[in-house]
């Protein structure tokens, strides 16, 4: 289905009753090339790309749920290329240029707002800190701006700048990073996938991987079993549990991130803030609510919500730096089940089974990493080599220690990154 | 949610810090072994053996939680 500017006038006119699904909805086939698990972003943009970039539409996306409805649904859209290390850096530059023109290539608004990034810095160390990082950012051809106390002042005027604890010494400023609407990301991959012939099966849990001989056969689902040369574990907090289907234990455990969201307000806060120091950030979606978040409640969960004592930090922290959000009603508050792995970074690598791939351990930065990613591992399964943005992320740089990425240098826990 | 410090009672949330998954420490040099203990993880959907320290009173505990209810069935202390 696609929309022009007459159609939604003649829709708006006659009670929107014209309007038709965006994609097909098919009956699993007995088999395909390729099968990707899980209808997240990362699946969704996995099949567009297998699609549009290497031409291979015997495929199909399961989905134990409907699309997007996992993490997709419930990320603060966050969309940024300011990683410092070598391996991430390129990835994510990589990523935010397929943001750039994600609109044009799937023809959907996507509403990707490039409103600019601001990383708070309280102290000297802070700032050195904040230095290296843009100058990893600029030798990576992407965009950091050091912004002063002053400077930071006339941009930011309603963050309390003076509080005891952490005075406001500056920012790193990202022009370049912003917001985007999660779930037209979601429905406009889908749409691209399904209008070029991808099978987008819904309400179809994976329940077994079939391995014979040490290779990868098919899959064994809600629907039925289904064949396959090529299978992609693209499923998020619930990866460890659909490797085990394989016999494969990863190096993921799966944490609990909430999030909240304010009533409308009027046009308040014009960019992404972050204040590291109280794990707190902060953006205003298009519809006025201000959305928020800070850190894990930093033990395993496979709720989808979280607890207390975390929400009061959130709030506290949030509060401290912009006094004003104490006047604001909180509407809701969520949670997602995050892959965090040992050292915060993803793994896109071929299992140690023939013909099973991975893509997961995305932590809580796995928004931005959509295309990315989907370009990545829709190379990777076309090809059988990593695509020259990911090859950093590989599985066995666990166990043999090498190309380790460890951005905040937390070490080896799963839940500190 | 709330633990129950074998020596302190029951207490908040906020009085305890999350140690990891409570697996068997191996030994001897590096190996499959040590990889699997630092890095790989059972990640159960379900009932999970963990480490939790009461940071009050300093005792390490073993906790059996649940990650789909985080309802708690059983603290015991760590060295026991
Ligand atoms: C509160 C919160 C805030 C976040 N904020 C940001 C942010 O600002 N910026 C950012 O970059 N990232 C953010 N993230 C992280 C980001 O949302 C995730 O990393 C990313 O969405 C994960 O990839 P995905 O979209 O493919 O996952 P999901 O949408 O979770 O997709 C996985 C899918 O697999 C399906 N599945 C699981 N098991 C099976 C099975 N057995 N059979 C079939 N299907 C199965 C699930 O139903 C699900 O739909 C945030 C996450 C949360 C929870
Ligand atoms: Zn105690």
């Amino acid at each position: 289905m696609r929309f022009n500017a007459l159609k939604i006038l003649t829709e708006g006119l006659t009670g929107n009753k014209g309007w038709g699904p965006h994609w097909r909805d098919p009956d699993p086939k007995p088999a395909y090339d390729i099968v990707i698990i899980g209808g997240g972003g990362h699946g969704l943009a996995t099949a567009f790309y297998l699609a549009q970039q290497h031409g291979l539409t015997n495929v199909a996306v399961l989905e134990k749920g409907y699309l997007g409805g996992g993490n997709m649904g419930r990320n603060t859209t966050i969309v940024r290329a300011n990683y410092y290390l070598p391996g991430n850096s390129e990835f994510y530059s990589h990523s935010l240029k397929l943001w750039e023109r994600m609109e044009s290539d799937l023809n959907y608004n996507v509403m990707h707002s490039q409103r600019g990034l601001i990383n708070l810095f309280h102290s000297d160390g802070q700032r050195d800190a904040a230095v290296r990082r843009g100058n990893a950012m600029i030798n990576q051809g992407d965009d950091a701006i050091l912004l002063g106390r002053d400077e930071l002042r006339k941009m930011l005027p309603y963050l309390d700048h003076d509080t005891g604890r952490f005075p406001i010494h500056g920012g790193l400023y990202h022009p370049r990073g912003g917001t985007a609407r999660h779930d037209a990301v979601a429905w406009g991959f889908a749409r691209g996938a399904s209008d070029r012939g991808i099978d987008l099966i819904q309400n179809c849990e994976v329940t077994g991987i079939d391995v014979e001989g040490g290779r990868v056969t098919g899959v064994q689902t809600s629907r039925g079993q289904i064949r396959a040369r090529k299978v992609a574990i693209v499923t998020a907090g619930r990866s460890g549990q659909v490797a085990a289907m394989a016999g494969l234990r990863l190096p993921i455990e799966s944490h609990i991130l909430q999030a909240f969201v304010t009533e409308g307000l009027k046009p308040v806060i014009d960019n992404v803030v972050t204040f590291g120091m109280g794990h707190f950030y902060i953006s205003q979606s298009d519809k006025g609510g201000l959305v928020f978040g800070g850190d894990l409640d930093f033990y395993p969960s496979y709720a989808q919500r979280g607890n207390l004592p975390t929400v009061e930090h959130v709030m506290e922290a949030g509060m401290t730096l912009m006094p004003m959000l104490s006047r604001a009603k909180v509407l809701r508050s969520w949670g997602g089940i995050m892959d965090m792995t040992p050292d915060g970074s993803p793994i896109i690598d071929k299992a140690p089974i023939d013909g099973l791939y991975l893509d997961c351990g995305w932590c809580y930065g796995g928004f931005k990493a959509v295309p990315g990613s989907g370009f990545a591992l829709a190379h990777l399964l076309a090809t059988d080599r990593p695509h020259d943005s990911a090859t950093g992320f590989r599985l066995d740089r666990f166990t043999t220690g090498r190309g380790l990425m460890d951005e905040e240098g937390t070490g080896a826990q799963h839940n500190l990154h | 949610m709330r633990l129950t410090c074998p020596h302190c009672g029951t207490r908040d949330l906020r009085e305890f810090t999350y140690g990891g998954a409570a697996l068997e420490r191996p030994t001897g040099d590096w190996g499959p072994a040590w990889d699997a203990y630092v890095h790989l993880r059972e990640n159960p959907a379900g009932a999970s053996f963990e480490w939790w320290q009461h940071d009050v009173c300093a005792t390490w505990l073993k906790v059996d939680r649940d990650t789909r209810t985080h309802v708690i069935s059983q603290v015991t202390e760590a060295r026991a």
